[in-house]
C-alpha cells in the first residue's frame, strides 16, 4: 500500500515537471519577478533535490503551501474543501446505492414488464450521458426553466440535490443493470426452488435468499464506482460552482500549482485505498465464503 | 405396507409455452402413492418425471410453465385447485422435497442451521431455541457428525454426500407425511450414493414416510422401491410392483431399459445394448404411441392410436398394443422367437 503511494507520488512528481510552463509564467510578471518567486519556493533548484525536499516534507505530513492562492497551505484548503467533497460524494452515493438497488431489484422480479423496461431506459440514459452534460441539462431544465432548485453554490441541502444526482447518475445506472442481471440469475437458483419447496412466502424468499445473494457481485464493483464518483465530482464541482476539492484539483492542474497538484492528487489516491479496503472488509461480512477463507490464513 | 392412498395424480397435463412453442411435458400421468411405501419415477432425461412430480406442489416454474389438467389429490386435500399462498402450508410441512444437486441446492450466504430452522419455525411455530435444538437432532438423525457444530457452519464447508444429508434433514424436519427425492443421488460418487440410500431407508422406516422417488437409475429403484413407474415422452408406459417390473416387463420400452443395464455377473459375454434413436420432440407430441419410431415390434396400430392403459395383473397397467387381446398372435409369435433367439445365444456360446 504505501509502495502504491510512493509510485504515485513520484509519477505525478516527474509527469508534472514536464507539463511545459511553471506557476508564475504570465504575461503581467515580469522576468525578474519570475525568477524571485522560483527562487522563493525552491522551484530553481534541480529537479531530483526538490523532489527530495518535497518527500521529506510529506513523510511529516505536510503537503507545503499553494503557489498561486497566497498564504494558504495545501493542508488547509483539503481540510476546508473535502468535508464538501465528501458531502457531495457522499449524497450521491446514497441516491446510486439506494435508487440504483431499487430500480434493479424490481426490474428483476418485474422481469419484461413496463417496469422493467423503465428502470431499464433509466440506467441506458444514466450509462450513455456523462455526468456533466446532465449537470448541465439539468441546471438549464430544472434549476433555469422550471426554477425548482438553485443552479449552483453550495448554500445548503437544496443546493446539493442537483450536483449530487448529476454525478451519481452513472453509478445508479450501472447498479441498477447489475442489480437486476444478479437478481434474475439468483431467482433461477437451485437454493431458491429449495427455499419455496420449505413452503416459504414469496416475501420471505426474497428478503432472506434472493437480496443477499444478489447483492454479493454489487458489492465486488462498489470499490470502481465510488472511484468513478470521486474522480466525476471534479468537473461536477467546477459546473455547479462548488468550493470542494475537486474545483482546486482541477483549477490546479491548469495554474501549474505543483504543490496543489500533488497533494490532491496525494490525498485522493489515500482515499481510493483507503475506499477499496473498505470494500473488501465489507465483502467478507456479506458473503461467508471470503471471511472464512481469510481467517483460516 | 399398502394401505390408504396418500397422493393420488390423475390425467395430470402440464405444459410449457417457450418462445419456440408450446411443450407438452406431461401429457395425462396418473400415480399414486400410498402410505409408508416408495414408489419410483423412472425413466430417461426430459421424459417428464420431474415435472409430473414437481407439478403436484406447484414447484415447476410458472409462467412458463402451465397445469392444464387432472387432480392432484393429497391427503383429502385437492392440490391442483389451491392456490400458491394455500399449498405454502402442504410445502415443507406436509411434502418435503430433496433435490438433484446437494452442491447447489443450499443457500451459500446462510448457515446450514438457520436454513434447517427456517421451516421449523414456520410451519411448527417452534421457538428459536426449540427449533435450534430440533435442528441439531435433525443434523444427527441423517448421521452427520458434531451436529452442534455443523450447525453454525456454511454450505461450502460440507462436502457433497453431507449437504445432500442436509437437505433430507431440512426434508424431513417437520414430519413429512411425503418425501419427494428428485434424483437424490445423482450428483455424488458411487459409494456416497450408497449411503445417502441406506440413511433414506432406514429413515423411512423410523418415521413411515411416503417416498417418491425420481430417477434413471435402475440400480437405485432396485434398491429402495415398492412400486414403480415407467415414463416415456411425457406419459406413463407401464406400472407396477418391482417385482411386476423388473421380472414380468410387459412394455417393449422397459424390456429394452432393463437389458440396457450393465450387469456383473453374466454367463454370457455381450454387447451393452442401447435403444436406438432418440424420444420424440414434444413440441410436436406423436400421433399414435411414442415409442412406435424406437420399438422393435411396431404395428400399423402403433403409429396412428395411441393405447390405453391395459391391465396386467393386480396393479400392473401397460401402455402398450401388444397388452390388447387382439394382439394375442403376436406376442406369441415374439416369444416364440426370442426362446429361439435366446436358445441360439447360449449355443453360440458353448
Amino acid at each position: 500500500m504505501l509502495a502504491a503511494l510512493w509510485v504515485i507520488v513520484t509519477a505525478t512528481f516527474f509527469l508534472m515537471h514536464s507539463i511545459p510552463g511553471d506557476p508564475f509564467l504570465s504575461d503581467k510578471v515580469t522576468e525578474a519577478i519570475r525568477q524571485n518567486m522560483l527562487r522563493k519556493y525552491g522551484l530553481d533548484k534541480p529537479l531530483w533535490e526538490q523532489y527530495v525536499i518535497y518527500l521529506g516534507n510529506l513523510l511529516r505530513g505536510d503537503f507545503g503551501t499553494s503557489l498561486k492562492m497566497l498564504h494558504r497551505s495545501v493542508n488547509d484548503m483539503i481540510r476546508d474543501g473535502f468535508p464538501v467533497s465528501a458531502l457531495l460524494g457522499l449524497e450521491a452515493l446514497a441516491y446510486a446505492v439506494t435508487i440504483g438497488l431499487l430500480l434493479g431489484t424490481l426490474a428483476g422480479f418485474r422481469h419484461n414488464t413496463w417496469l422493467d423496461y423503465l428502470a431499464m431506459f433509466v440506467a441506458l440514459i444514466g450509462i450513455s450521458v456523462p455526468g456533466f452534460i446532465m449537470g448541465g441539462l439539468m441546471q438549464y431544465i430544472i434549476g433555469l426553466k422550471l426554477g425548482w432548485l438553485p443552479i449552483a453554490r453550495w448554500e445548503g441541502f437544496r443546493y446539493t440535490i442537483m450536483p449530487a444526482v448529476a454525478l451519481g447518475l452513472g453509478t445508479l445506472a450501472v447498479m441498477a443493470r447489475m442489480m437486476r442481471t444478479s437478481v434474475l440469475e439468483v431467482t433461477n437458483q437451485d437454493y431458491i426452488k429449495t427455499a419455496k419447496a420449505k413452503g416459504l412466502s414469496q416475501r420471505e424468499i426474497v428478503f432472506r435468499h434472493v437480496l443477499r445473494n444478489a447483492i454479493l457481485p454489487i458489492v465486488t464493483i462498489l470499490g470502481p464506482l465510488t472511484a468513478a464518483i470521486v474522480t466525476g465530482s471534479f468537473v461536477i464541482e467546477l459546473i455547479f460552482g462548488i468550493p470542494g476539492l475537486g474545483k482546486y484539483y482541477v483549477q490546479s492542474i491548469f495554474n501549474r500549482d505543483y504543490t496543489l497538484i500533488l497533494g490532491t492528487t496525494i490525498f485522493y489516491a489515500i482515499l481510493l485505498v483507503f475506499l477499496n479496503f473498505l470494500v473488501d472488509v465489507a465483502y467478507g461480512i456479506v458473503d461467508p465464503r471470503i471471511r472464512l477463507m481469510r481467517s483460516r490464513e | 405396507m399398502a394401505g390408504e392412498r396418500l397422493l393420488e395424480v390423475k390425467d395430470l397435463e402440464v405444459s410449457f409455452y417457450t418462445y419456440a412453442g408450446k411443450v407438452h411435458a406431461v401429457r395425462g400421468v396418473s400415480f399414486h402413492v400410498s402410505r409408508g411405501e416408495t414408489l419410483a419415477i423412472v425413466g430417461e432425461s426430459g421424459c417428464g418425471k420431474t415435472v409430473s412430480v414437481q407439478s403436484t406442489i406447484k414447484l415447476i416454474p410458472i409462467p412458463p410453465g402451465k397445469i392444464e389438467g387432472g387432480t392432484v389429490v393429497f391427503d383429502g386435500k385437492d392440490l391442483a385447485a389451491m392456490s400458491d399462498r394455500d399449498l405454502q402450508s402442504v410445502r415443507g410441512a406436509e411434502i418435503g422435497v430433496i433435490f438433484q444437486d446437494p452442491m447447489t441446492s443450499l443457500n451459500p450466504t446462510m448457515t446450514v442451521g438457520r436454513q434447517i430452522t427456517e421451516a421449523l419455525i414456520k410451519h411448527q411455530k417452534l421457538s428459536g431455541a426449540q427449533a435450534r435444538r430440533r435442528a441439531i437432532e435433525m443434523l444427527s438423525l441423517v448421521e452427520i457428525p458434531n451436529p452442534k457444530e455443523r450447525f453454525r457452519q456454511y454450505p461450502h464447508q460440507f462436502s457433497g454426500g453431507m449437504r445432500q444429508r442436509v437437505m433430507i434433514a431440512i426434508a424431513l424436519s417437520c414430519n413429512p407425511k411425503l418425501l419427494i427425492a428428485d434424483e437424490p443421488t445423482t450428483g455424488l460418487d458411487v459409494t456416497i450414493q450408497a449411503q445417502i440410500l441406506d440413511l433414506m431407508k432406514s429413515l423411512q422406516t423410523k418415521l413411515d414416510t411416503s417416498i417418491i422417488l425420481i430417477t434413471h437409475d435402475l440400480g437405485v429403484v432396485s434398491k429402495l422401491a415398492d412400486r414403480i413407474v415407467v415414463m416415456y415422452a411425457g406419459k406413463v408406459a407401464e406400472a407396477g410392483s418391482s417385482e411386476d417390473i423388473f421380472y414380468n416387463p410387459l412394455h417393449p420400452y422397459t424390456q429394452a431399459l432393463l437389458r440396457s443395464v450393465p450387469r456383473l455377473h453374466e454367463e454370457t459375454r455381450r454387447d451393452l445394448l442401447a435403444i436406438p434413436g432418440t424420444p420424440p420432440d414434444l413440441f410436436v407430441p406423436p400421433k399414435g404411441c411414442a415409442f412406435a419410431p424406437r420399438c422393435s415390434r411396431t404395428m400399423r396400430v402403433c403409429l396412428d392410436h395411441q393405447p390405453g392403459d391395459f391391465a396386467a395383473g393386480g396393479h400392473h397397467t401397460v401402455a402398450c398394443w401388444l397388452a390388447d387381446r387382439r394382439a394375442a398372435h403376436v406376442r406369441e409369435a415374439h416369444a416364440h422367437r426370442a426362446e429361439a433367439e435366446d436358445a441360439g445365444a447360449r449355443g453360440g456360446a458353448s
